[in-house]
């Protein structure tokens, strides 16, 4: 496991995870820059997600969604609110309707994510800010709620299996 | 109450600050309604400066937030709104945590580097 840090405020409904990754920060982000590699880690497993426009500017929009087990979509977008190639990446995170508009109507997160050249590693750092506990509820049930419980069941099915790190 | 063992700080936090009567006392009083720093200070044998300390004590662990209401300080008890914030964060957690594992597949996978 690469995670070395998580920190939780439930006051100030912020997370930030730490993350050693064995990649030069170019590498890693490419993680974020390149739909197709995005594509295979954003969505939780049973979930894959689909990245249709993707543009790291300031002010574009990225569409994408979640393909469900049974084929149903979850739309969801992001904005850019401040990019840095290949430091730091400042989106807002929200959802949209089966067309794919943004529902504006529901709450957006915002999410941080820097990533910092450590003796040929990378320390990459994402931060999750919800403007409220009912936003962050919603936003979390949204579209995210049974693939994240089938998430949850994999990870620990991962974790319990020794040395499958590759 | 919910207690997030793995989480030691916070847990730490939120067993010191209902270590002591008082706060206890305040904590139950705070989530059956709002009371002011000044409306608790008047209940307890102690300066206002204690009461407000036990406050801060309160209000560091997550069991209370404080409001301002004109000169008034407003005490509201928030244990539910923390342990159903907790809750979500161990969520968002654990979505992470899934999402950094693929992202090692990918950084590890040698068919991963997509022109």
């Amino acid at each position: 496991m690469t995670v070395t840090d998580v920190h939780k405020d439930p006051d100030a409904l912020t997370m930030a995870i730490v993350v050693e990754l064995d990649a030069t920060v170019e590498r890693a982000w490419q993680l974020w820059s390149d739909p197709r590699q995005l594509e295979r880690w954003w969505g939780p497993p049973g979930y894959p997600a689909t990245f249709g426009e993707h543009d790291l500017t300031v002010g574009s929009r990225v569409g994408y969604f979640m393909t469900s087990p049974e084929g149903e979509r979850h739309h969801g977008w992001w904005e850019v609110l401040a990019v840095d190639p290949p430091r730091r990446l400042e989106l807002a995170d929200g959802f949209a309707d089966d067309e794919g508009r943004p529902d504006d109507d529901l709450p957006v997160g915002r999410m941080v994510v820097t990533l910092e050249e450590r003796g040929g590693r990378t320390e990459m750092v994402i931060t999750s800010h919800f403007p409220t506990l009912e936003a962050m509820e919603q936003l979390m049930a949204m579209g995210q709620e049974e693939g994240m419980v089938q998430a949850i069941g994999q990870i620990e099915g991962i974790l319990a299996e020794a040395g499958s790190a590759s | 109450m919910v207690v997030d063992l793995r989480e030691p700080e916070r847990a730490d936090r939120l067993f010191h600050a209902l270590a002591d009567a008082t706060r206890r006392d305040i904590v139950v009083r705070t989530l059956e309604g709002t009371h002011s720093v000044s409306a608790l200070a008047r209940r307890y044998p102690m300066s206002f400066a204690a009461v407000q300390k036990h406050v801060a004590v309160l209000e560091d662990a997550g069991l209370v937030t404080k409001h301002r209401r004109g000169r008034e300080q407003l005490v509201r008890g928030e244990v539910d709104t923390v342990r159903r914030a907790s809750q979500l964060l161990d969520g968002l957690e654990a979505v992470w945590r899934g999402r950094i594992d693929r992202m090692d597949e990918i950084l590890t996978d040698p068919e991963g580097d997509t022109p």
